[in-house]
């Protein structure tokens, strides 16, 4: 068994409690979500804080829901919960398709997607969905709510625009009628982080793509996108040929690392290959197909 | 198609004798009430914690434990300098090397043992850890088992009196020049480089111990996960100089072995010297990533296999180049007279005449341990090897593979057949087996399958494994481990009612045997398996014996308890034939009852008999009381399973993954004790297959770094990986064993990895690709469709 430096333990009842909490207990507070990241880093002792605040309790923080044209999810909601939430599925199948790979049923029950922003793995697949997706993130802090762009959200690995004494509230995906959406991953294993994932979405209108969105994990993708693909599409016709020009300028942006998953030029080419799968689903189902 | 009749079935309905029935100890094991070494809590007792080395090669400059020792909770801190004081610093290995219990003079892996923690709690134990200084001088550590001869590699073993290189031992097997010579007449040499990577058993329950040595008694009681609780008793007695009538092990129910149970590990014998220090009983157990970094590994083959062949495919020879690498210590359990284990079975399933094999073992700064992971002692290396050189060579000539394997599997009337390299195979009808498994897959459609896809782009394949193994170690004169003959003893208690306790020195990892001994004793005695009690892992309370690995307990240990019912059987004659009055030779035997011949109602079962063994019945001259007997079994063989398995793989070629989509295992392993007891097993060794063929590795850094210190990196395959697996099985029963079965604990294992492998290599064939190491990881795939295959046992570049 593994086991963790002493901390200390505190339950949060409210955004405002939690707040309180992290202020009390100072810089080396952390809170816990899922602790599906945070445990295992402590077991290991990697990472050693002196109290956990735990959000576990907090209703405000939970929850699926539209508001105007935008999706907004609770930073404590569960990867589960996204997995079966008829809104997502309905907007944006990108969801069920990236939840499916994402760890493994247990994992899934109890990880979150604040967790898994703020966690900010180079290889988190919620980071790549939210990317693609253009979503931005609600946080709260002792001075108020600010709100960030999902693409300026990480500033690296492991490090987010979260402040010490800060926590994640929300994550808003806007909504895009007509637009199909996919996601494409690699893993070694069920249940393993990501080689390589794309996730993308696509509007085509009048035969030409008026919009869309490309994200990708675990390929040294700055702030896990790919806008000059992007840019690339919009107004072309999804044909095979341009998809493929898009996915191989997605492929090029990226800065993959060689590790046990793989070296840098395999990453590399499914950053393009798992691309272009996306952007041919996502286009379909844009199409109506 | 079973050679049996179906046995009775008793009130509880379970079978008397052979059949499928529930394993009697799953009613513990589904209801959590198991009974583990971590649940093992004594009074008073301890808890600890290991400091590892975080270099895998430096010289220890100081330890300073004062700050460690200053924390509360804290009761003593071991290190190498203790335990040199005490003489045990060293210890010797189940190979004749020796290994450091605790680092003295330097550390040679990353994860070796440096110092001892003894606290209140675990958690106080793994704080003072921390607390520890050690100062550390790092060397270049030798990495590469390739480079580990070159000149001017660092010396490893400098504890080794005279000791100028990292050479262990040369070791050949067949005969060279008749191999050289059929090499050069042949029409057709193949040769390929194959590595078995290092990989790694990971049981469930890591390894652990508690000691308990009773400063007033002077008796030592070591609960701990041992698949051998007795070899362990004497080399505890051999090496601690502890009296052995005063050392009892006990193994309670063990979370999974594979081999990874079988050495002393440093812990334990850290977890005795605790108690000894502490007066208290001291817990040892170890983490994941522990068990993971310094307990025994398996494989770490690099084999360069060559064959040779008519051009019509007929065999006419092989040879093997090994280079093995054994880490810091070599640390590997088997047979003293077969330091590559069995690898020389490596001839294979085939009919040729000449085989050669040379191996040559290096010590590394990486893990001890070697021969693990349920491997029959290396066989699996060796089937790995002549399985994939045979489909090298079908490609080669571009032969369908299983016509070939077809053309040269040894007949039925060769056996016993005697293998270039010197085993002897008891029995088989190969090609009996191969056509079963060959109908079950529907071999020719899926070809055709194959054909067609291939038209599309699309890539499909089929793979084809035939294993032989030889387990059941073994015969005492040939086989020994650490100077103890590896024969089996057994007792058999009938106690008045007809209720029975068998009692065994094989230790159940979760082989079942509380339920398969139970029915080799109803099967002689006619008791029904739920009234004779499985007595094991209490070195106390058990005859000696040399534990369960090697698939060697049903061999070994199975037909020492089939020998021991039919002494009692013999026995509760003579007492029937005083309670019949009549004369022994009258009786006939019928499954739980004697009779009188022509008068089958003149009789008395074997309940009635057991009572009058223990009553007032005047029992003749010579016949003891009671109903008991004890036998030592020393197999005059090892025994010979086989197998056939296919498997079908789709390959994406864009990413390189693969899918397993059928798998086929037809295994022959003589009689079938319980057929459900045999398939568990075989489920259990095809998804181990699966693991190791396609994600299972511990690979190393330049530096030594372990690059496999978790599941996070070291992937097991779940059931997603795995295919509804399809069986079949054929009897062919070992014409030397009492009941004529054979080990299967490992055949899955054993044969099932190079059936994947020659599945994803025949996919990708049309890429060229005739070979590519395990594992096969989608990476791996596509980079060998790209002609640029990566080292699997490195780090990635
Ligand atoms: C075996 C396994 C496999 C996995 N596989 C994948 C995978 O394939 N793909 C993938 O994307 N992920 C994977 N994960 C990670 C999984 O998604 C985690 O659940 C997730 O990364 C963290 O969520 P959590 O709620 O458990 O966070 P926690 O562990 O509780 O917290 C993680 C970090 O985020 C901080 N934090 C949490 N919530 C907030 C908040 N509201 N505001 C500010 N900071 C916050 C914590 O302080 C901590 O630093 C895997 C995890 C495991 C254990």
């Amino acid at each position: 068994m593994q086991t963790p430096a002493p901390f200390d333990y505190a339950k949060a009842t409210s955004v405002a409690d939690a707040l309180a909490l992290l202020d009390k207990h100072g810089e080396e507070a952390r809170v816990i979500a899922g602790g599906h990241s945070l445990l295992p880093m402590m077991k290991l002792r990697l990472a050693r804080p002196d109290a956990l605040i735990d959000l576990n309790d907090i209703a405000e923080l939970r929850g699926i829901r539209i508001e105007g044209n935008e999706i907004v999810v609770g930073a404590m909601v569960r990867h589960a919960e996204i997995l079966s939430s008829a809104i997502l599925a309905e907007h944006y199948p990108i969801f069920r398709e990236a939840e499916h790979m994402i760890a493994d049923p247990i994992v899934r029950n109890r990880g979150t997607v604040g967790g898994s922003m703020c966690q900010a793995d180079p290889a988190a697949d919620l980071s790549a969905v939210g990317s693609a997706l253009k979503g931005t993130a609600v946080i709260q802090g002792a001075a108020g709510t600010r709100t960030v762009a999902l693409r300026d959200f990480h500033e690296g690995p492991y490090e987010t625009k979260v402040q010490a004494g800060e926590i994640l509230t929300q994550v808003r995906y806007p909504i895009r009628p007509g637009a199909g959406s996919a996601y494409e991953k690699v893993e070694r294993r069920a249940g393993d982080w990501a080689v390589a994932s794309s996730g993308v979405f696509v509007v085509v209108s009048g035969g030409v793509v008026t919009d869309c969105g490309i994200g990708l994990t675990a390929v040294g993708a700055d702030h896990y996108c790919a806008p000059a693909a992007e840019e690339f599409l919009i107004g072309k016709a999804p044909t095979e040929e341009n998809l493929a020009a898009a996915a191989k300028i997605a492929g090029d942006s990226c800065n993959p690392v060689a590790d046990q998953r793989g070296p840098a030029d395999y990453k590399a080419h499914l950053a393009y290959e798992l691309t272009l799968r996306a952007l041919r689903r996502a286009a379909r189902s844009s199409q109506g197909a | 198609m079973t050679a049996l009749d179906e046995a009775p079935l008793s009130a509880a309905g379970n079978p008397i004798g052979f059949g499928r029935m529930h394993r009697k100890e799953d009613v513990r094991f589904l209801r959590g009430e198991g009974n583990y070494v971590d649940d093992v809590n004594l009074p008073g007792m301890l808890h600890s914690a290991i400091l590892r080395s975080p270099y895998a090669h430096a010289r220890i400059v100081s330890i300073d434990t004062s700050a460690a020792l200053a924390l509360p909770g804290v009761h003593a801190v071991i290190t190498g300098e203790t335990l040199a004081g005490l003489g045990l610093a060293w210890m010797p290995t189940l190979s004749y090397d020796t290994q450091a219990v605790l680092a003295t003079d330097k550390v040679r892996f990353q994860g070796q043992e440096v110092a001892f923690v003894i606290a209140d709690s675990r958690y106080i134990a793994k704080d003072a850890l921390e607390l520890i200084d050690v100062e550390y001088d790092a060397l270049p550590a030798v990495v590469d088992a390739k480079k580990a001869l070159d000149p001017g590699a660092p010396i490893i073993r400098d504890d080794k009196e005279g000791k100028t290189d990292n050479h262990i031992y040369d070791w050949e097997a067949g005969n060279k020049a008749d191999t050289d010579a059929a090499f050069a007449a042949a029409d057709v040499v193949v040769t390929e480089d194959i590595l078995y990577p290092r990989v790694h058993p990971s049981p469930m329950e890591t390894c652990g111990s508690v000691a308990h040595m009773d400063p007033v008694t002077g008796k030592l009681v070591l609960y701990t996960t041992t698949q051998a609780p007795h070899a362990h008793r004497t080399v505890y007695a051999l090496v601690a100089g502890l009296p052995e009538h005063k050392i009892q092990v006990i193994s309670p129910d063990i979370g999974g072995g594979f081999g990874n149970k079988v050495p002393i590990y440093p812990g334990y014998v850290c977890s005795i010297v605790g108690s000894i220090v502490t007066g208290k009983p001291v817990k040892w157990v170890e983490d994941r990533a522990e068990n993971l970094m310094s307990t025994g590994f398996a494989r770490d083959y690099h084999m360069n296999v060559s064959i040779a062949s008519t051009k019509e495919g007929k065999i006419l020879a092989v040879k093997v180049d090994v280079l093995a690498d054994h880490g810091a210590f070599n640390g590997v359990a088997q047979p003293t007279n077969y330091p590559a284990g069995f690898f020389h079975i490596f001839t294979g399933s085939y009919d040729y005449p000449a085989a050669y094999c040379n191996v040559k073992a290096v010590y590394t700064n990486k893990a001890p341990g070697g021969v693990a992971y349920a491997c029959s002692f290396r066989i699996t290396e060796a089937v790995y090897a002549i399985e994939r050189i045979v489909d090298c060579l079908a490609a080669e000539l571009k032969m369908d593979s299983a016509e070939l394997r077809l053309k040269n599997l040894l007949r039925p009337e060769q056996f016993p057949y005697t293998s270039p390299t010197g085993w002897e195979y008891d029995s088989g009808d190969y090609e009996k087996t191969m056509r079963v498994a060959m109908d079950i897959a529907g071999y020719d459609e899926l070809r055709r399958e194959q054909a067609e896809k291939r038209a599309k782009g699309e890539y499909m394949g089929i793979g084809i494994s035939f294993f032989t193994e030889g387990v059941g170690a073994g015969p005492r004169k040939h086989m020994d481990i650490l100077g103890l003959g590896m024969a089996d003893g057994c007792d058999l208690r009938v106690h008045p009612t007809g209720k029975a306790q068998v009692r065994l020195s094989v230790q159940s990892q979760g082989q079942g045997h509380e339920t398969t001994f139970a029915q080799i004793i109803s099967h002689e005695l006619g008791i029904p398996p739920e009234d004779i009690e499985v007595i094991h892992g209490d070195t106390d309370n058990t005859p000696f014996g040399l534990g369960t690995y090697g698939s060697r307990s049903t061999p070994v240990s199975g037909a020492a308890a089939a020998l021991v019912g039919r002494k009692v059987r013999d026995k509760a004659r003579l007492i029937a034939a005083a309670a019949l009055e009549c004369s022994p030779d009258d009786l006939e035997w019928e499954l739980g009852r004697w009779f009188v011949k022509g008068d089958p109602t003149r009789g008395k079962t074997i309940q009635e008999i057991a009572f009058a063994a223990h009553g007032s019945l005047e029992l003749p001259e010579g016949v003891e009381g009671h109903l008991d007997a004890q036998v030592v079994y020393n197999p005059p063989n090892l025994t010979y399973p086989y197998g056939c398995y296919i498997c079908v793989v789709d390959v994406d070629p864009g990413t390189g993954q693969v899918k397993v989509r059928r798998f086929i295992a037809v295994d022959d392993c003589g009689t079938r004790i319980n057929p459900m007891i045999v398939e568990g097993q075989v489920h259990g060794g095809l998804a181990d297959g699966i693991g190791m063929a396609l994600m299972e590795v511990i690979a190393f850094d330049e530096d030594g770094n372990n690059l496999g210190g978790s599941f996070m990196d070291y992937l097991l395959p779940t059931s997603m990986e795995c295919p509804d697996w399809e069986l079949g099985e054929t009897v062919t029963p070992s014409p030397h064993h009492p009941i004529g079965a054979k080990g299967v604990g490992e055949s899955a294992t054993v044969g099932s990895p190079a059936a994947i492998v020659n599945a994803v290599i025949d996919a990708i064939s049309p890429f060229g690709v005739r070979h590519a190491d395990m594992p096969l990881t989608p990476a791996n795939v596509w980079r060998a469709i790209q002609g640029r295959p990566v080292r699997t046992d490195m780090a990635v570049e």
